[in-house]
């Protein structure tokens, strides 16, 4: 405790009087007494608790300030020091001139706060006090805690199913949920046998994220709801929500046959289709014309079909020759839907490349890819006269309708190679997600490929370079791959600490 | 010798008291044990007097004194001026005066010689005072307040000023006074000094929050243990009694 005054060394014109408790000389001040015996008589600390409790949970290392709020502040923050002070009641009968943290041992649980105050005593005397407040910090579960204590922290649940055998639709879905940053509100994310789960608090969210996959994929949603409890004298009711998303059973690559009254809605398309991609409606071509059409999910989910042959099915085949169609032999009739002008129809000429070498004849088809064949060049197909097809669209077709081979996708050589050639990645969001992958995550790799193939389908998805495999030999690498332009991939948001130079 | 006093449980018993060398005026109580206290210490050598001014008790405050007369400000009633009158000894002048500033011993502060006004107290009260009184008059303030009487309380030996007094006002009232001067406290720390003190040349009445560093002080400025005055200021006084008479 010491007296303010205003100037410390006594000029010659001042007057000291006496003290009028222990006869010291000092200056006049308004109590006329030495600060000895202020501080004596008065405590301006009076009403000001020395002792104080502040609640801490463990789970989430968050201060309590009272009622319900719970925030995060570090040791010796400024936050904490705010919590602090607002603990103490009495503290508005004086000034608060000063206030920091003594130190104390992290793990003793007691935090001092030092603090310096000014009141004023007797007729109009400053006081300058410091004095130390100790505070107990005793731990409480926060409500946020508690729940996911008691696995009753989630309120709504958003189940997404695919029912198909490849996973490339998650991880499409994946790439667009982080570019969105769909996934901000969720608790948690668990992948399940055929799909995902996101867990969200409120209601709200869940159907937030709803939304969200609705926009980018083409989904069927169902809602149910849980009664947990209820309170029958507010009208209170505590539900649990489920939205059950199914994304539609197709992804890219896959062969499919569409029912009759369908092709009729889709411009008289052929019924054996390609579905080209998948984006918020499905994209289907036909070889035989280069004619494309995009089904919606409401038009998929009133006559739903199956695909016949899954990416799994596909074959190499070598071009022999290939034959680009002219304009004037292109068949067109009225009401056909668009063409593709980005493909280009061709007669080909393949022979399977596990029969290269012996004495068999090329097996003729038509094909949308002309524009990127040549004789020589190795192309996935599907073998649909070998292939044993269970699905009803396709019985009844006229066998002379149905292609030997329906070919999908040129094939750029060893899968190694271009994987070594990647000089690009993508962030992930669920890391189980992505369990066990490596390169032997073939699924996972078909899918990088076909952003590779496809700018289209690469368009919403951020691509980041990969800083690691940057300085690759470009001799190596065969011009012929498709490749992902510079332009088109980001930086990395990469923090490091740099050691700074000293001066 | 100084005496701690309470007035009805009031510290401020210069409020309710007025001391002379010559008589002592004490206000009217609920009790009597504020005048006996001045009675016991007074009675030998001067009339101890039950005084009420226009029917109020602060007398202290409301009239000016010393040993040759008496002030009253223009409200004191017929009654209590004759009371007054009957009751002094016959060669104290006792004078109403007609001032705006009514609360006299706040305005003016005086010992038997030398009075020391308000700034703005009236020529003619000026006058008067000096007439009945027998003083020299000297307008000044103590430590910056105009209310002399309040923050002074003087006698013919020594005089007790506010606290606050820096020494070049108190080396210049105390060469108008001729008498030695200190600044101080009484009541523990209060500044109003004649609120809390009365003193003449042999005797002094303080709050009963005095301490007894204050009391000391009080004795020591006023000369009031029986130590033989100074040879210094015997003729420092001689001098000065010279040059009045």
């Amino acid at each position: 405790m010491e007296y303010i005054n205003p100037e410390e060394i006594p000029s010659s014109n001042s007057t000291r009087v006496l003290c009028c408790q222990c006869a010291v000389p000092i200056e006049a001040n308004p109590s006329n007494m030495c600060v000895a015996c202020l501080r004596a008589h008065v405590d301006i600390t009076d009403g000001i608790p020395k002792q104080a409790t502040l609640f801490f949970c463990r789970g989430c290392e968050r201060y309590l300030q009272p009622p319900a709020e719970w925030i995060v502040c570090a040791l010796e923050s400024r936050e904490l020091l705010a919590l602090c002070l607002k603990r103490l009641k009495g503290l508005n009968r004086v000034k608060l001139v000063d206030a920091g943290f003594a130190w104390t041992e992290p793990h003793s649980k007691r935090i001092k706060v030092k603090l310096t105050v000014q009141g004023e005593v007797m007729g109009g005397a400053v006081l300058q006090q410091t004095f130390i407040v100790e505070y107990t910090v005793q731990h409480q579960m926060c409500d946020a805690c508690h729940r996911s204590e008691a696995q009753d922290y989630w309120r709504a649940l958003v189940q997404v199913r695919q029912r198909a055998n490849n996973r490339k639709t998650f991880y499409y879905l994946e790439q667009l949920i982080l570019k969105h940053k769909a996934h901000e509100n969720t608790l948690g994310i668990k992948p399940k046998h055929d799909g995902l789960d996101f867990f969200y608090a409120t209601e709200s969210h869940a159907r937030k994220m709803v939304d969200f996959v609705q926009s980018v994929l083409p989904i069927k949603c169902q809602h149910s709801k849980k009664l947990i409890s209820h309170d029958i004298h507010s009208n209170i009711y505590n539900y649990k929500f489920t939205f059950s998303i199914e994304i539609v059973p197709l992804s890219k690559d896959s062969l499919v046959c569409l029912p009759k009254k369908l092709t009729h809605q889709l411009g008289s398309i052929s019924p054996i289709c390609l579905v080209n991609r998948v984006t918020s409606t499905i994209h289907l071509i036909d070889a035989n014309s280069g004619q494309v059409c995009d089904l919606s999910s409401t038009m998929y989910w009133r006559h739903p079909f199956t695909p016949i042959c899954n990416p799994k099915q596909l074959v190499e085949y070598v071009v022999m020759d290939i034959d680009i169609l002219k304009e004037h032999e292109k068949k067109s009739f009225p009401g056909q839907g668009a063409v593709s002008n980005k493909h280009v129809v061709a007669d080909v000429w393949v022979v399977r490349a596990s029969d290269l070498g012996l004495d068999v004849n090329p097996v003729h088809t038509k094909t949308h890819l002309g524009h990127i064949l040549k004789p020589g060049d190795t192309v996935l197909g599907y073998n649909l006269e070998n292939t044993n097809v269970n699905d009803d669209n396709f019985d009844k077709l006229d066998r002379s309708v149905i292609p030997d081979v329906f070919l999908v996708k040129k094939h750029y050589g060893e899968k190694s190679a271009r994987r070594r050639a990647r000089n690009w990645k993508l962030k992930h969001m669920a890391e189980e997600l992505h369990e066990g992958l490596s390169s032997t995550n073939e699924d996972y790799n078909d899918f990088l490929d076909d952003l590779e193939e496809d700018p289209a389908f690469r368009q919403n998805i951020n691509i980041f370079k990969d800083q690691n495999r940057m300085p690759v030999d470009t001799d190596e690498i065969d011009p012929t791959l498709p490749r992902i332009t510079l332009a088109e991939m980001l930086d990395d948001l990469n923090i490091e600490d740099v050691e700074m130079t000293e001066v | 010798m100084a005496v701690r006093v309470q007035f009805e449980n009031n510290n401020e018993v210069g409020v309710f008291s007025k001391l002379t060398n010559s008589y002592c005026l004490v206000a009217i109580g609920g009790s009597e044990n504020f005048y006996s206290v001045f009675e016991a210490e007074l009675s030998e050598t001067i009339p101890v007097v039950h005084v009420s001014i226009a029917g109020c008790r602060i007398i202290g405050r409301m009239t000016v004194a010393n040993k040759n007369g008496l002030l009253v400000p223009s409200s004191t009633t017929d009654t209590e001026l004759q009371h007054i009158r009957n009751s002094l000894p016959d060669n104290v002048k006792v004078q109403r005066v007609e001032e705006r500033l009514s609360a006299l011993g706040n305005v003016i502060a005086c010992n038997d010689y030398v009075a020391l006004v308000h700034p703005d107290l009236d020529r003619d009260t000026e006058e008067i005072l000096a007439d009945t009184l027998d003083v020299e008059v000297f307008r000044q303030t103590v430590a910056g307040n105009v209310l002399v009487g309040t923050y002074a309380a003087l006698s013919n030996r020594g005089g007790l000023v506010h606290p606050k007094t820096t020494i070049q006002d108190q080396d210049e009232l105390s060469s108008l006074l001729q008498v030695p001067l200190v600044a101080g406290t009484v009541n523990r720390g209060s500044e109003v000094i004649a609120g809390g003190l009365v003193v003449n040349d042999w005797c002094a009445f303080c709050g009963m929050d005095t301490t007894s560093t204050e009391i000391s002080v009080i004795e020591s400025v006023f000369k009031l243990n029986d130590a033989k005055p100074t040879a210094i200021t015997s003729t420092m006084r001689a001098s000065l009694i010279d040059s009045m008479s």
